[in-house]
């Protein structure tokens, strides 16, 4: 990254990793979880997520020196919701069988932790280009998070990747169905994606035993 | 009477906040590592659920809704405001908060240090802009349901958060591998919760049908959980599986 510092490209990096919103700072669960079904809803709302983040640091962050700190959690809300009603405006009008799906939770990027704690704990004590590299980067680290339960869940699930099948026909049993392969219907339902998670922090923390809690 | 019973064993059991949608898992994960402190949040959300779902009602019905601005003239009748509903409802959860925690404050000192501390960080709570979106989206009809709704999701939340730190207290004391210690087996455990919960999907029947009726929509409903299971239905099942998530959200009664 010739353009950016070492500590500016750290901002990128740190929360793809070892300070992931999700899976170490426990930031932003609930819409990870819920939209994960499907690879691309995971994807569309990783990408709705960084539009919000990236754009509400730089507004926050531009506006740091003159928001009263007693009314800055309504400006936040203000600034994020503001955003958000553009990003769910978007949707409705170019892809409206997607915006149902996600359906409430795309109105729920307002309440999502990772917004407002990025808000409160860099956008108002940083400036405008490191607020925004701070925003893209744990957009990213929330998008990475999202983007391989919403993978795994598709394979596994429906044994498709986008919509596209990947082993063969289940009904026609041709490719992998042939040899008596099975779709498991249970990486479908909601709660497969809470067991989903709890494996990737698993095998992060296996990586990294720096991470291990106490309890 | 009957929509009333059935809205309100629906939002606890089966569109339970936590175990069906996730919502307010992030404070569900972070304050429950002792029952009583999971106490204090879950009862700041029932309470505040159930004064802001209404609230919202209100707003969605009178101010946002297409034609809701029609009792103010018929001119006003083509108005449809309902994309400045995210803003106007974070506003209202902002400012009742704030309100119920001067007004718990000056009545009643003893609620308010119980509840304190985890009033303010409720207006930021999922759980809460959810129960308003949802109420919003599954379109419910009068004020005394939406009330009902509030309520029910509260204590559903209420529920999951002492379920979750009960576990929580007592795992401490297993041997977990380190690496899923804290964070993963709560996540785990919570997983697992949840597809008990799903178990809850073929209690209710469904409107003021009799009871035999009662019984085959049971029926009926019942492999419609296992469904995906079958993989001659795969592909097209797979497709329909938001839309009827969708729909199950519309049709409360």
């Amino acid at each position: 990254m010739g353009l950016l510092s070492k500590k500016d490209a750290n901002l990128i990096k740190d929360p793809l990793a070892d300070n992931n919103p999700i899976t170490i700072q426990v930031l932003g669960i609930c819409s990870a979880l819920a939209i994960t079904a499907e690879l691309k809803a995971s994807v569309v709302m990783a990408i709705a997520v960084m539009f919000v983040l990236g754009l509400g640091n730089v507004v926050i962050s531009a506006m740091r020196n003159i928001i009263p700190s007693k009314i800055r959690i309504i400006v936040q809300l203000i600034v994020v919701a503001t955003l958000v009603i553009v990003v769910d405006q978007v949707l409705k009008a170019f892809a409206y069988p997607l915006s149902k799906t996600l359906s409430v939770f795309v109105g729920l990027i307002i309440t999502n932790c990772i917004i407002m704690g990025r808000f409160e704990a860099f956008a108002l004590g940083n400036g405008l280009w490191r607020s925004f590299l701070d925003g893209i980067g744990n957009s990213l680290g929330y998008g990475i998070i999202l983007v391989i339960v919403g993978f795994f869940r598709e394979l596994l699930g429906s044994g498709t990747l986008f919509g596209y099948p990947v082993f063969g026909d289940p009904i026609e049993k041709t490719g992998l169905y042939s040899f008596g392969y099975e779709n498991n219907g249970f990486m479908i339902i909601p709660p497969a994606a809470l067991i989903v998670v709890g494996i990737i922090i698993w095998v992060q923390r296996s990586r990294n035993p720096a991470l291990v809690e106490e309890n | 009477m009957l929509e009333h019973i059935e809205l309100f064993f629906r939002s606890i059991f089966i569109d339970n906040m936590v175990f069906a949608v996730f919502l307010g898992m992030c404070s569900y994960l972070a304050v429950s590592k002792k029952v009583a402190t999971a106490v204090g949040l879950g009862a700041a959300v029932i309470f505040v659920l159930a004064v802001t779902v209404p609230l919202n009602w209100l707003l969605d019905r009178y101010l946002l809704q297409e034609g809701a601005l029609s009792w103010l003239g018929p001119e006003y009748a083509d108005y449809n405001l309902s994309f400045l509903s995210f803003i106007l409802f974070i506003a209202t959860i902002a400012t009742m908060v704030q309100l119920v925690e001067i007004v718990v404050e000056k009545f009643s000192p003893s609620l308010y240090n119980s509840l304190g501390i985890f009033l303010p960080l409720i207006a930021v709570n999922c759980a809460i802009l959810g129960g308003s979106l949802f109420m919003q989206s599954r379109q419910i009809e009068t004020f005394g349901l939406a009330f009902n709704y509030g309520l029910s999701s509260g204590i559903g939340w209420f529920l999951a958060i002492l379920a979750i730190a009960a576990i929580r207290e007592k795992i401490r004391y297993s041997n977990v591998p380190a690496p899923l210690r804290g964070l993963g087996i709560t996540f785990i455990i919570t997983g697992l919760m949840g597809i008990g919960f799903q178990s809850f999907g073929g209690m209710l029947t469904g409107g003021d049908d009799a009871a035999e009726e009662a019984q085959e929509t049971v029926h009926i409903e019942a492999p419609k959980e296992v469904k995906i299971e079958t993989p001659t239905k795969e592909v097209t099942e797979n497709n329909s599986e938001m839309d009827e998530k969708e729909i199950s959200y519309n049709d409360v009664k």
